[in-house]
C-alpha cells in the first residue's frame, strides 16, 4: 500500500486509479426517496461506472444505505417507503412498475451488514440461489458452487464440509459465503451495505481483498462508515449528507483534494 | 480538605437514617419464597403419586392387558384402556393435521403479508379465541356444529365413498349423527390454533430483518422466503409450539366429551363415535366405585404420563433454540 500523507491528514489512499472512461452501468437521475412523509434522499444524480468500486460515505442517517437499497428495490418490502425519479440499469429504469423484482434482484445482488447464511448446508446456501433462476443438471450446479466459492476465497476452507450447516462457520466465513451466494447468481452489480461492520480486522481485510478481486467482473457499490476502507478499496467515492449528494468523484481526488467544505470536514474527522 | 469532609458527611448521612435490618425478617422472607416454590413441586408429585396409588389395583389386576385390551365392561368388571388411548391419540392427531397448517398460515400472514394497520385486530381476534371457555366449544360443537356437520359432510361423504376400499371404511358413518372422532378433532383444532399461531408468530418475528431481506435480495418470492428460509430458521421452535398444542389437545376434556360420542368401540372410521381418556373419566367418575374407580384413576395416570412426556419434549426443543 502506498502511504501518501497529506496536509489535511486524510486517510491513506491506496486503491488503483479510477477509470473515468469506463461505461456507465447505473445512472441515478433526480432520485427522491420518502419514508412516509420524511424525505430520505433529495435530488440525487449519480453515475456508477462499469467494473469500478464506488464507495458511499457520510455520517449516520445521511441516506447512503437508503440510496443503496433503491438499486435492488429491497425497500419495496415496506409499503410506506417509495422512490421517485429514475435509476437506469443498462438504460432501463428499474423504478418502473413493469420491472420483475425477482429478476432485478438476481441482476443486482446485495450483501448485508451482518452475515446472513440461510438455515441450510454450505452447498445449498449457494445452490439455492442458482436454482431459483436456472434449471441445471447437478454437475453444472456443482461447478457453479465451486466457482462461486473460489471467487469468494472460501473454497479451500469449506471444500470438505459442503454438506455441513452454513451457520457453523465463523463470522468472516459466513460473510464470504453470503458473497459467494451473490456471486453465484452472476449478477451485474453487487451492493455491499457495510459488509465488514460486524467483523474483526483480519476478516475485514480478507473481505476488502475479495472486493478488489471481484471488481474485475462486477460493478460494485459499497456503503461504509470507515473512511480508510473507502479510500483503500474504491475508485470512486460519493459523499452524502442529510439526504443530499454533496460531492462525487474519483476517490483519490475526493480524499486528497475535496472541493466542498463539508467533504473536507468529514474526511478529516471534524464532524460525523 | 473542605471537599473531603463534605464527602464524609454525605456518605455517613444515609447510614444513620437506616435502622439496622432484622436478620430474622430476611430469613423468613427467604424461607417463604423457597417454600412457595417447593409447594408446587410437592403438589405435583402428590397428585401423581395419589393417582398412581389409586390406579394401582387396576394395573395389578389387568397387568399390561390394561393398556392393550379394548374391553370396558362395568358389569363384568373388565377394564382396558386401549379404545380410550387410541381415541385420545387419534383426536389429537386430527387436531394437529387440521390446526397446524392453519396456524402456520395465520402466523405467516401476520408476520409477512398483513398490512400494518390490520396486524393488531387480527392478532387480537386470534388471542380471543384462546380465551373462550372449553364448555362453550363443547356446547357449540354439539348443538350447532354437529348437526350441520352430519347433514353437509357426513351424509354426502358417506354416500360418496360407500363400498370403496380404504376410504370407504375410513370415511363412512354408520350413524351420521355428527358426533365422532373427526368432530372432536375439528373442535380441538379450533382450540389449539390460537396457541400454535401466536407462538409461531413470535418466533417468526424474532428472525432478524436482514435474514429476510437477504432472502428477498437474491430474488426469492414470498413463498420461497417463507418455505426455504423463515420456516427452517424457526423450525425447532415451531415444533415446540406444536407440541404445546398437542399437550392441550390430549388433555382437553369438556369440549371433547360433548362431541366425541362416548362409545367404547374401536372403529376404523373417523366419522364414528369413540372416546378419549379424558372423556371417559368425565363420563364415569360420578358413579364409579371399586374396580371401576381404580381403572379410571389408572387411565388418568396414563394421560398424566403421556402429556408430561409431550410437554418435556416441547420444553427441551424450545430451550435448545434459546441456547443457539
Amino acid at each position: 500500500m502506498s502511504a501518501t500523507a497529506t496536509a489535511t491528514a486524510a486517510p491513506v489512499v491506496g486503491s488503483s486509479k479510477a477509470d473515468e472512461t469506463a461505461p456507465i452501468r447505473v445512472a441515478v437521475k433526480n432520485l427522491n426517496f420518502y419514508y412516509g412523509s420524511f424525505q430520505g434522499l433529495k435530488n440525487i444524480d449519480l453515475n456508477f461506472h462499469d467494473r469500478q468500486v464506488t464507495a458511499l460515505i457520510g455520517p449516520s442517517g445521511c441516506g447512503k444505505s437508503t440510496l443503496l437499497r433503491t438499486f435492488n428495490r429491497i425497500y419495496s418490502l415496506y409499503p410506506e417507503q417509495r422512490a421517485e425519479g429514475e435509476i437506469l440499469l443498462d438504460g432501463r429504469n428499474i423504478l418502473d412498475n413493469s420491472i420483475d423484482l425477482n429478476e432485478l434482484r438476481a441482476r443486482v445482488g446485495m450483501v448485508f451488514q451482518k452475515p446472513t447464511p440461510f438455515p441450510m448446508s454450505i452447498y445449498d446456501n449457494i445452490a439455492f440461489g442458482i436454482r431459483l433462476y436456472e434449471r441445471l443438471p447437478k454437475a453444472e450446479v456443482d461447478a457453479r458452487v465451486e466457482e462461486a466459492l473460489r471467487k469468494s476465497a472460501l473454497w479451500d476452507e469449506v471444500k470438505d464440509k459442503l454438506r455441513q450447516s452454513g451457520m457453523g462457520l465463523s463470522g468472516g466465513q459466513q460473510q464470504r459465503l453470503c458473497i459467494a451466494r451473490t456471486v453465484a447468481q452472476r449478477p451485474e452489480v453487487i451492493l455491499f451495505d457495510e459488509p465488514t461492520s460486524a467483523l474483526d480486522p483480519i476478516s475485514t481485510g480478507r473481505i476488502e481483498e475479495l472486493i478488489e478481486q471481484l471488481r474485475s467482473e462486477f460493478t460494485i457499490a459499497i456503503v461504509t462508515h470507515n473512511m480508510q476502507q473507502a479510500a483503500r478499496i474504491s475508485q470512486f467515492t460519493a459523499f452524502m449528507y442529510l439526504g443530499e449528494l454533496i460531492e462525487f468523484g474519483p476517490t483519490n481526488r475526493l480524499f486528497m483534494n475535496p472541493t466542498k467544505r463539508q467533504t473536507q470536514d468529514y474526511i478529516t474527522g471534524r464532524f460525523g | 480538605m473542605v471537599a473531603l469532609s463534605e464527602n464524609v458527611a454525605l456518605a455517613a448521612a444515609p447510614r444513620r437514617a437506616r435502622s439496622a435490618p432484622s436478620p430474622i425478617a430476611d430469613r423468613i422472607f427467604h424461607l417463604a419464597a423457597y417454600a412457595s416454590a417447593l409447594l408446587v413441586l410437592l403438589v405435583l408429585a402428590g397428585i401423581l403419586a395419589s393417582i398412581a396409588y389409586g390406579g394401582w389395583p387396576a394395573f395389578q389386576t389387568f397387568g399390561p392387558g390394561f393398556i392393550t385390551s379394548s374391553a370396558w365392561n362395568v358389569g363384568r368388571e373388565e377394564y382396558g384402556a386401549f379404545v380410550a388411548i387410541i381415541g385420545t391419540l387419534a383426536s389429537a392427531a386430527l387436531a394437529l393435521v387440521i390446526g397446524v397448517p392453519i396456524s402456520l398460515g395465520i402466523a405467516i400472514y401476520l408476520t409477512q403479508l398483513c398490512p400494518g394497520w390490520a396486524r393488531r385486530p387480527v392478532a387480537m381476534t386470534i388471542e380471543l379465541l384462546a380465551s373462550v371457555p372449553s364448555i362453550i366449544y363443547g356446547m357449540w360443537g354439539l348443538f350447532i356444529f354437529a348437526p350441520l356437520f352430519a347433514r353437509f359432510v357426513q351424509v354426502p361423504v358417506s354416500n360418496l365413498v360407500e363400498g370403496l376400499p380404504i376410504v370407504g371404511t375410513l370415511l363412512y358413518a354408520q350413524v351420521p349423527s355428527g358426533v365422532g372422532v373427526l368432530t372432536a378433532g375439528i373442535i380441538l383444532a379450533i382450540m389449539i390454533v390460537p396457541f400454535v399461531a401466536s407462538i409461531t408468530r413470535d418466533m417468526l418475528d424474532q428472525i432478524p430483518t436482514v435474514l429476510r431481506e437477504s432472502a428477498y435480495g437474491i430474488g426469492c418470492t414470498t413463498w420461497e422466503v417463507v418455505r426455504h428460509v423463515l420456516i427452517p430458521q424457526a423450525s425447532v421452535s415451531i415444533i415446540g409450539a406444536i407440541m404445546l398444542g398437542l399437550g392441550r389437545a390430549l388433555g382437553e376434556t369438556m369440549a371433547v366429551t360433548f362431541v366425541i360420542g362416548n362409545a367404547n368401540r374401536l372403529s376404523a372410521s373417523i366419522f364414528d363415535p369413540g372416546s378419549t381418556i379424558a372423556s371417559r373419566i368425565a363420563n364415569e367418575f360420578n358413579e364409579a366405585d371399586g374396580m371401576q374407580l381404580h381403572a379410571l384413576l389408572a387411565l388418568g395416570c396414563i394421560l398424566f404420563v403421556v402429556t408430561f412426556i409431550v410437554l418435556i419434549i416441547a420444553r427441551l426443543l424450545v430451550r435448545r433454540v434459546k441456547v443457539a
